[in-house]
């Protein structure tokens, strides 16, 4: 069967409709030089007889270039366990399909995988509501800024606090997203001991005029725990809206961003929570598919972008799943939809609520304490060599930030070298970093991993 | 058809606004504007001390269907919201032009009034609908 639908027939007919020629004439008003009609620049082994089976061949060795390299690389992504069950059941033919059903469409199926999405992912955040995902975490915080802006009504300022300890690559992005809406990103420097933001460096930062949010990362990009109550406390006392920016697998051992702060019943909890959802069961596979979480509260659940599930009762009692409470959905708000986020990331959203359902609030636990622990380990093996030391001395969860005795880069290529994956060098986005190495370790690395780790370190060093 | 009281004036984005006679306004969505947008659901309503300028949007009414913004037929401060619409949306499907009021603000300039749409005029516009 053909996968290009149009006989030439078809082409012609249509072509005759509109009163073109030829297909060429239907294009002539794109300039020749923008046109993809040359692809001499592909691989001449693409070009042969049997592209699929080229094609095939091609993406074989670049693969086993990349071969399976022992990983202490984190910063956003991360190497997590997942069952074998998650991807057998997310790829059943029910589930599996890059294409996102609009309300009409969805199955019940669906619809109760994304209710059930949303249950848990309300439960880790402590939030009231779900949507049923975004793109990524980056475009999530972007998200989480812009409806922060419109649902604060007590600060028409349209500025945003932005810590520098968000990772490098969201704060890019969110500047992206919202830099043509007439949203200011106010940058909070970190304190150069802890790595961590401070109230002073807020007070700073706000300068004394309103701003209607304030991103609180936890983990931070460094890796180090941020004091979340007191910054909540902090920026509810201005007015503003709390956006936590969160690890879904740390909220396993923190605090939820809805507990953060002192609870008194103006400033309790944090308003708005998202965040990377690629730990909760994707696998790290060259930079994405990645899935963006969002939860709020309540009060601002017509302001969160995306689609909600309901669960009722039909007339004969029978549960029923329906998408509800879409307020920012373009069949419901048209113009006004925020980022015209209708396809979610469907697929992902149902790999996450299976591994979720797997591993259960004690086993994400387990996962959360032994990222922790053995972390603890890493740091500890590292910091016996001589020269290296962490650069902030306070508590993390399962990254952090050391320094090192030669250049950064000549470490990571030495280490790659050897199949291992150090880390990521923070000197590329922080001048001021320059010379040191954020590395992380999940539950999947072991003992003797991190005995590897050290042993190629030391070589590289001495 | 639907009603169009004569006690009051028309903007031609459905929203009607009644002179209080004190210098200030109530405003609200016509009756014809509430059938269009069907079953109600949500009613984001100003806030008090809100400054609105003539055709700014200021309110938000959502029904199963849609989601639409109300725009202030004239520039004024916001002096009062109907806050039984928060609880009661349906007010508005109930009586559009009257226990579903939205908000009433200060009129700042009372020649903006004449130039919104009279009963006749208004009932001509959604004649054409």
């Amino acid at each position: 069967m053909p996968f290009i639908p149009h006989t030439p027939e078809d082409t012609s007919e249509m072509l005759a409709t509109i009163g073109a020629a030829s297909i060429e004439e239907l294009f002539d008003e794109i300039p020749p030089e923008l046109r993809a009609g040359d692809i001499s620049g592909l691989a001449q082994s693409l070009m042969r007889p049997e592209p699929e089976m080229a094609v095939a061949r091609l993406m074989q060795e670049r693969a086993r270039a990349d071969g399976e390299p022992l990983c202490f690389l984190g910063a956003g992504a991360y190497e997590h366990h997942i069952p074998a069950a998650v991807w057998q059941l997310a790829t059943r033919g029910e589930f599996y399909s890059a294409y996102t059903p609009y309300q009409a469409e969805a199955s019940q199926g669906t619809l109760q995988v994304l209710y059930e999405f949303q249950s848990m992912m309300t439960a880790l955040t402590g939030l009231d509501a779900s949507n049923a995902s975004l793109y990524d975490g980056a475009s999530a915080l972007a998200e989480a800024a812009l409806m922060a802006v419109r649902a604060n009504r007590k600060v028409k300022d349209k500025r945003v606090l932005m810590p520098a300890s968000v990772h490098p690559f969201y704060r890019q992005t969110v500047r992206s997203i919202v830099r043509h809406q007439g949203i200011e990103l106010v940058e909070v420097p970190y304190d150069p001991t802890g790595g961590h933001t401070t109230i002073s460096a807020l007070e700073q930062a706000a300068a004394g005029k309103p701003f209607a949010a304030l991103v609180i990362p936890q983990p931070n990009v460094f890796g180090v725990l941020e004091e979340v109550d007191s910054l909540t406390d902090w920026a509810h006392q201005h007015n503003a809206l709390v956006i936590g920016l969160v690890n879904p697998v740390a909220l396993a051992l923190l605090s939820p961003p809805g507990e953060w702060g002192t609870q008194s019943e103006k400033s309790g909890g944090a308003d708005i929570a998202c965040g990377e959802g690629q730990p909760l069961g994707m696998p790290l596979a060259s930079g994405g598919p990645y899935l963006g979480f969002l939860c709020c509260t309540q009060a601002l659940v017509r302001q969160l972008p995306g689609r909600i599930a309901g669960k009722t009762l039909d007339l004969d009692g029978n549960p029923g799943y329906t998408l509800t409470l879409q307020a920012r959905e373009q069949h419901i708000r048209r113009s006004k939809a925020t980022s015209n986020i209708c396809t979610n990331q469907g697929l992902l959203v149902t790999a996450a609520t299976i591994h979720l359902s797997l591993l259960g609030a004690e086993g994400l636990e387990r996962v959360a304490a032994a990222c922790h622990a053995n972390t603890r380990a890493l740091i500890a093996r590292l910091c016996e060599i001589p020269g290296i030391e962490p650069v902030f001395d306070r508590p993390v969860f399962h990254e952090q930030l050391l320094r090192l005795p030669r250049p950064t880069e000549d470490i990571l290529k030495a280490l790659a070298a050897e199949n291992i994956l150090a880390g990521f060098n923070l000197g590329r986005s922080y001048p001021e970093l320059d010379g040191s190495l954020l590395v992380c370790a999940t539950e999947t690395r072991t003992e003797s991993d991190i005995d590897r780790f050290r042993d190629a370190l030391g070589r590289a060093l001495s | 058809m639907s009603q169009v009281p004569s006690d009051r004036v028309y903007s031609d984005s459905h929203e009607w606004l009644m002179d209080n006679g004190d210098g200030t306004a109530t405003v609200g969505i016509s009756e014809h504007a509430q059938e269009a947008l069907g079953d109600l659901v949500f009613v984001e309503t100003p806030s008090v001390g809100d400054e609105l300028s003539a055709k700014q949007a200021c309110a938000v009414v959502e029904s199963v269907k849609a989601a639409s913004d109300i725009y202030s037929p004239i520039s004024g401060e916001v002096v009062e919201v109907n806050e039984l619409l928060s609880e009661t949306p349906e007010l508005i499907n109930g009586d559009a032009h009257g226990e579903g009021w939205i908000f009433r603000l200060k009129i700042a300039d009372p020649t903006e009034i004449d130039d919104l749409l009279d009963a006749d005029a208004y009932g001509e516009l959604i004649a054409e609908d």
